[in-house]
């Protein structure tokens, strides 16, 4: 039985304290590193900054656990090679990030002006020439996607989740959402192109075709993103609902959807910056203009994409210029594309269930 | 209007498991019944089985007759909704809802049911609610606070706070005190004598004191053997049960001896 009175044993009781590394130890192995690694990598080798940071990389892999081994012991020497190792991919996975924020900001900041962003192309040659028309098709036709395409994804889930069960006709869908996902988004666009010149003949193209090839890109995203999010709300509060005597479909949209509405809208949020930056499918369907255009249901609508893809493969005769306006446009998009994940982000912190101790 | 419950020949599956058999039972009305027996017997699947509540989780039926006022609540023509509308439920683990504040989560069940009512009345009501489950002086400074933010034993007594806000004609009740402090429990077992005035109630507790302390009537449920279904070994009025039980395993599990 239990003794209160008995002292814990004494002996046996390994010490708790262990000599450690000093806290600028690391620090101290990359600068030491970055020496040897200019010494040896970029003088003798003659390998410039490439061969000094790899050799620094070497010094730091090696030299670090070695010393904590050394000092520390061999649980926290691994523990260092392991930190490093992390350390080491996660800097290899900046590298085309950073890289391409610094290409896209250094080439496209030079351009951006109030006037870039008031004038179109109409009628420009040269210089003087802006983004409003893509700019204004992008913003158009991702919202009418997005229109389209929230309803269709967020009702699907629900019935996935809620009503379906796993009866055989939901997991056909699961199935067809599966491989919607993998649908390339060229065959998205030759899709919607198809649909369209059925109804209105061959080489029709207008804002509302590119809306629904970019729906049927999204439409799969919210459907998993929404299925998933529903599938964490606990039974438990389904079932306190019902226990209320409120009916099912009271229940899904006043309890379950609120619960899951912060993950919803990050996940469809995601999908909309996921289809901004189509390219292919707009191609087919909304096509280029150099004109304004604020109706997607007639005549040609240029996005970002599509007019950076036409200002690098057919300049014309003003390439310098042309360049400069797609770089330019590329910041524009890659600059909206964070903004949206930022706002998902934001609205998920708004909308997530309050513990508020 | 407590209701009585008459259940005769109840057999209740989880897919074709069999959990409970051949439950016969009647609960009166306007009296506390409690039920008792080992973990894993059946006693929260026969309860959820009193107000439709089993058949939410997939796969789940029950056959057999539960009569509530000469009405078969199984009957194919019966609403599940408007059963448990009358008969309310306290679950084993708290439930608040997340995204509601404590004064939303008492009047839940009637804004959910979309009923509309004046900020004087809806006031009333959750301090009556929550007054009657012992939680008003400890929250009513901050009911505009999430739910979630009380402590476990606080969210059990939020959670029959909300079930008593509807004023269901039966209340049931599955372990309502097994994450309560002493004091709580005490309040909790007060407003079930309170209730029993106007309610029929049933209890599912592990703790004997408590079966005999409230209720009228016990029930004993305990499987035959591991991997058979669960069953009522004995139902009798509470007095009896403690004192001089016509079952065996009763006196035993009672005493103390298993489960
Ligand atoms: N959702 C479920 N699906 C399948 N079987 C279940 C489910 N819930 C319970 N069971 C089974 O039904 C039987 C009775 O379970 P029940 O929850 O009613 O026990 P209990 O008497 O309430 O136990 P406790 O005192 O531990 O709460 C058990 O064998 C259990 O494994
Ligand atoms: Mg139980």
């Amino acid at each position: 039985m239990t003794d209160l009175d008995s002292k814990p044993a004494e002996t046996h009781l390994a010490p708790l304290s262990h000599a450690t590394l000093p806290g600028w130890a690391p620090w101290a192995t990359v600068v030491v590193g970055l020496v040897v690694g200019a010494i040896v990598g970029g003088v003798m080798l003659g390998g410039g900054v490439v061969a000094t940071v790899v050799v620094a990389w070497l010094v730091v892999v090696l030299a670090l656990p070695l010393w904590s081994r050394a000092v520390e012991g061999g649980r926290k020497g691994t523990d260092r090679l392991v930190t490093v190792l992390v350390w080491s991919t996660f800097g290899l996975a900046m590298i085309p990030l950073v890289s391409l924020t610094w290409q896209v900001v250094s080439k496209g900041v030079g351009i951006l002006s109030p006037q870039f962003f008031q004038n179109s192309m109409a009628g420009v040659l040269g210089s003087g020439g802006g983004i409003y028309h893509a700019l204004m098709g992008t913003l158009i036709i991702t919202a009418l996607a997005t229109l389209i395409s929230v309803p269709i994804g967020v009702l699907t889930a629900v019935y996935l989740v809620e009503y379906g069960k796993n009866n055989t006709f939901s997991r056909i869908i699961t199935f067809l959402v599966d491989v919607m996902t993998g649908i390339p988004s060229i065959v998205a666009g030759l899709f919607a192109y198809a649909l369209f010149v059925a109804f209105f003949g061959p080489g029709v193209k207008m804002g509302f075709a590119g809306s629904i090839a970019l729906s049927v890109l999204m439409i799969p995203v919210v459907v998993r993103s929404t299925e998933e999010m529903l599938k964490l709300v606990p039974a438990d509060l389904r079932e306190a609902s019902y226990a209320l005597g409120v009916p099912k479909w009271r229940t899904i949209t006043k309890v379950v959807m609120p619960t899951a509405v912060a993950g919803i809208v990050t996940g469809v949020t995601l999908a909309v910056a996921r289809v901004a930056g189509e390219t292919a499918p707009l191609l087919l369907t909304a096509g280029l203009t150099n004109y304004v255009n604020f109706n997607p249901f007639d005549g040609r609508m240029t996005t970002l994409p599509v007019f950076i893809y036409y200002a690098i493969k057919e300049p014309g005769i003003y390439a310098e210029e042309m360049t400069a306006y797609a770089w330019g446009a590329a910041l524009v998009l890659v600059v909206i594309v964070m903004a949206l994940n930022v706002v998902a982000r934001v609205i998920g912190g708004v909308f997530a269930p309050k513990t508020g101790r | 209007m407590a209701k009585s419950i008459d259940v005769s020949d109840l057999n209740i599956y989880y897919g074709d498991f069999l959990a409970v058999e051949g439950v016969n039972i009647s609960i009166k009305a306007r009296a506390v019944t409690a039920l008792i027996g080992p973990s894993g017997c059946g006693k929260s699947t026969f309860l959820r089985s009193l107000n439709r509540m089993h058949e939410v989780i997939p796969g789940a039926r029950a056959e057999g007759k539960v009569m509530v006022d000469g009405q078969d609540l199984y009957a194919s023509d019966v609403d599940p909704v408007a059963v448990r509308r009358q008969i309310g439920m306290v679950f084993q683990r708290p439930n608040p809802f997340p995204t509601m504040s404590i004064y939303e989560n008492v009047l839940a069940g009637k804004r959910l049911n979309a009923k509309k009512l004046k900020k004087s009345e809806a006031d009333d009501l959750v301090e009556k609610s929550l007054r009657g489950a012992n939680l008003w002086t400890e929250v009513k400074d901050r009911l505009g606070k999430p739910g979630m933010g009380l402590s476990g034993g606080q969210q059990q007594r939020l959670c029959i706070a909300r079930a008593i806000a509807v004023e269901p004609e039966v209340l049931l009740m599955d372990e309502p005190c097994s994450a309560l402090d002493p004091i709580s429990t005490a309040a909790i077992e007060d407003l079930i004598h309170d209730l029993k005035s106007d309610y029929t109630i049933v209890i599912v507790t592990h703790n004997m004191q408590q079966a005999a302390r409230v209720s009228d009537d016990t029930g004993f449920f305990n499987l035959r053997a591991t991997g058979e279904p669960g069953q009522l070994v004995e139902f009798n009025p509470t007095k009896k049960m403690f004192t001089n039980p016509d079952n065996e395993s009763t006196e035993s599990y009672i005493s103390g001896r298993f489960g």
